[in-house]
């Protein structure tokens, strides 16, 4: 059984669709990225599975209950972790974890808060008021709080915006434990490193999903090729590359330049006439996630909002202008 | 072009920044359209209240009549007493008992007694006599109208014996009894209203801010998301402040008792009853407005939007009787209205259940009528 199995979600806001027609299934004990600029959808979307959001149109299942009707079923057995974190300041850790226990009416109240306690480290701060912690250990608070239940199924929505690499690390190191206890994990991140790490991934763009599957797939997907060119006066070099045909995207990596493009045989021929400069280094490269996250957004017509869910009326109305015409 | 650097910037005074703030501000203003209907709103509302509906010499007061005498000269003080404009005789009651359950009942605010030998003594000199009964309970209300009837009741007598023979007040005698409060003590009609007045302030603010205060600090989203229903939530939020509420109930009725000497001579039972009733509907009514705005700051302002017109027409700070009709009936939508009826009649009348029930039942309805409006507001998703 899916954990998660929903067809064509559809949320719109003053007519415009913030989330259209996005399919998505994630199978038990998986942990699954969901990548995408800001004001894709990424948020809507999961807020739309845990039932925080009525969808406008679409089906499916979470945890085998129905997406729409099921929801206060679906919120008991589902951890949500919300992008902006939403404890109580003005409560100390343990209470805020006493709250939490309560309302999933956990038995005995008081040993399940010190199991979570210790479980993530947090029991020499217990009594330290929630408002006073670092982002880290608000994260560490949050993740707590939504796993302490001992949901099947975990809703992270950019949980480590704003947390330290240290932190962030051990965060994953966590969900990778979990997962392999069998829950199921949906993760929404901008990091490429961190998509790297799931074993799915899927893109939305736009309130559309673009593309789905293990980051080699999409990468392979992508059919990108990535030339690595290394040399004297990359800077301008870089400049000239860009206009090439065949060449779509030219990004410095600190000595050397990524030249990415998707018609192989133009790439090929620009690549080559460049060699027979002097000094220039020419080598085939990876293709990155990154790279393919670029090309992804160049599509998509720079059309996305610059802030994404600070409140779901505001992704629609902040688009900017039409844009011009779709390069590449 | 000038840098920024080319101006003096220790001036205390740029107009170039003072017009950022400026601008900034009126900007802000007009985002805010709550306030801005406030800030326009509340002048105008005070001055309809204030100017119109507010009068400290009320007239068209309703009174009952019982006429033992039946002759000329009892109608024509009743016209007399009718024509002052002070009176209006709702009225005609048959039976002393029956005048003395509508001045307890708040129907009537005097029961005037013409006694049956009126006649005959007015003809005969012989001190003719009558009793008005005023609800004392306000004292405010009734002192012009009695301070008048003296006047009133001398010249319409003189009218009917004969129009030579100058009137000699000293023969009339007005017998005034000021029901509830006989002294005319005003702590005796402010303390118990100010329960009212102070249940209402606090529950209603508080209540208001307890959903957005969770918008506001985003913790609605993370509530939501757990399993909690609406009405878990609601119970929730308002259960503390009906224990808030006891203790200010018990603060105020015992300085009304210590420091005032408020009499209280109704059911104790009765009057719980009655406090639980109106706390209930205050908390539920602070409730639907927290489903209503958006921000603390507009849940405080519908607060106070809805304060002060009732703190104006429920009777509390000037005589409800003294309101032209259409500010009664607007009284008539504020649960303060119906609670200071009732803590008034138990704890200066010592009335039962049977003359408040009426007032009763309207609290109920308020508390229906709130909670129906928060339970269809209240959303369980962030749609």
């Amino acid at each position: 059984m899916s954990a998660i199995d929903v067809k064509g979600l559809t949320k719109c806001y003053g007519g415009k669709p913030v989330v259209d027609r996005v399919s998505l299934r994630v199978d038990e004990g998986e942990i699954v990225g969901f990548l995408g600029p800001n004001g894709s959808g990424k948020t809507t979307t999961i807020r739309m599975i845990c039932g925080l959001l009525t969808p406008d149109a679409g089906s499916g299942t979470v945890l085998g209950h129905d997406v729409i009707r099921d929801s206060l079923r679906i919120k008991t057995q589902v951890g949500y972790m919300t992008q902006r974190f939403s404890f109580y300041e003005d409560l100390t850790i343990a209470e805020n974890l006493t709250f939490v226990a309560r309302l999933y009416r956990l038995h005995p109240v008081a040993s399940e808060v010190d199991r979570t306690l210790n479980a993530l480290g947090l029991a020499p701060r217990r009594d330290q008021l929630a408002g006073t912690l670092s982002g880290g250990w608000k994260q560490r608070l949050a993740l707590a709080a939504c796993i302490m239940h001992a949901p099947k199924l975990l809703l992270l929505d950019e949980p480590t915006a704003g947390v330290d690499p240290k932190a962030r690390r051990d965060f994953w190191d966590e969900i990778h434990h979990l997962a392999a206890d069998g829950l199921t994990v949906l993760v929404s991140t901008h990091y490429m490193d961190e998509a790297e790490r799931c074993h799915r991934i899927g893109y939305i763009s736009n309130g559309k999903m673009i593309a789905t599957g293990t980051v080699d797939q999409v990468v392979r997907d992508s059919g990108l090729s990535t030339f690595v060119v290394r040399g004297q006066n990359l800077e301008r070099i870089a400049e000239s590359l860009a206009k090439l045909p065949g060449i779509e995207q030219v990004a410095p990596f600190g000595n050397s330049l990524h030249v990415v493009g998707t018609d192989q045989t133009a790439l090929n021929k620009a690549m080559a006439s460049l060699e027979a400069e002097s000094g220039i280094r020419v080598s085939p490269g990876e293709t990155s996630l990154e790279d393919v996250f670029i090309k992804f957004m160049s599509a998509s017509n720079n059309k996305n909002s610059v802030v994404e869910n600070q409140s779901p009326k505001d992704t629609g109305n902040r688009n900017g202008n039409t844009g011009g015409p779709a390069r590449g | 072009m000038a840098t920024p650097g080319d101006q003096p910037v220790a001036s205390w005074l740029s107009t170039q920044r003072l017009s950022a703030v400026l601008a900034k501000e009126f900007i802000q203003m007009r985002r805010d359209r709550v306030t801005f209907a406030m800030m326009l709103g509340v002048p105008l509302m005070q001055l309809i209240l204030f100017g119109y509906a507010i009068n400290n010499d009320p007239r068209g007061l309703p009174a009952a009549l019982v006429d033992n005498s039946r002759d000329h000269y009892s109608r024509a003080v009743v016209a007399a007493m009718e024509t002052s404009g002070y009176y209006r005789f709702v009225e005609i009651a048959a039976t002393a008992a029956a005048a003395e359950d509508l001045l307890a009942r708040g129907g009537v605010a005097f029961v005037v007694t013409i006694p049956s030998d009126f006649g005959k003594r007015v003809d005969r000199n012989q001190h003719p006599q009558l009793l008005v009964e005023a609800d004392a309970s306000d004292p405010a209300a009734s002192s012009n109208a009695i301070g008048a009837l003296n006047n009133i009741v001398t010249r319409a007598l003189a009218r009917q014996r004969s129009s030579h023979v100058v009137p000699d007040s000293s023969e009339l005698e007005i017998v005034v009894h000021r029901r509830y409060n006989p002294e005319g003590i005003s702590q005796y009609n402010i303390v118990p209203g100010l329960l009212g007045v102070i249940l209402q302030m606090t529950m209603v603010m508080m209540t208001s801010m307890a959903l957005t205060r969770e918008s506001e600090r985003g913790t609605m989203e993370n509530l939501l998301a757990m399993p909690a229903t609406p009405t878990e939530i609601m119970l929730g939020k308002i259960l503390p402040y009906l224990v808030v509420g006891a203790v200010q109930v018990v603060v105020v009725l015992g300085a009304a008792r210590l420091l005032f000497s408020v009499p209280f001579l109704g059911s104790l039972t009765l009057l719980l009853t009655g406090v639980l009733i109106f706390v209930l509907s205050l908390v539920m009514l602070g409730y639907a407005i927290s489903t209503v705005a958006r921000t603390q700051m507009q849940a405080m302002q519908l607060t106070f939007f809805f304060f002060l017109p009732s703190l104006l027409l429920s009777g509390f700070m000037f005589p409800y009787r003294g309101m032209p009709a259409w500010a009664q009936v607007l009284g008539e939508f504020f649960p303060l209205t119906h609670f200071l009826r009732v803590i008034r009649a138990l704890m200066l009348k010592g009335s039962h259940w049977h003359t408040i029930h009426g007032e009763m039942w309207v609290l109920v309805a308020f508390v229906i009528a709130f909670t129906g409006l928060a339970l269809v507001r209240f959303r369980n998703t962030l749609d």
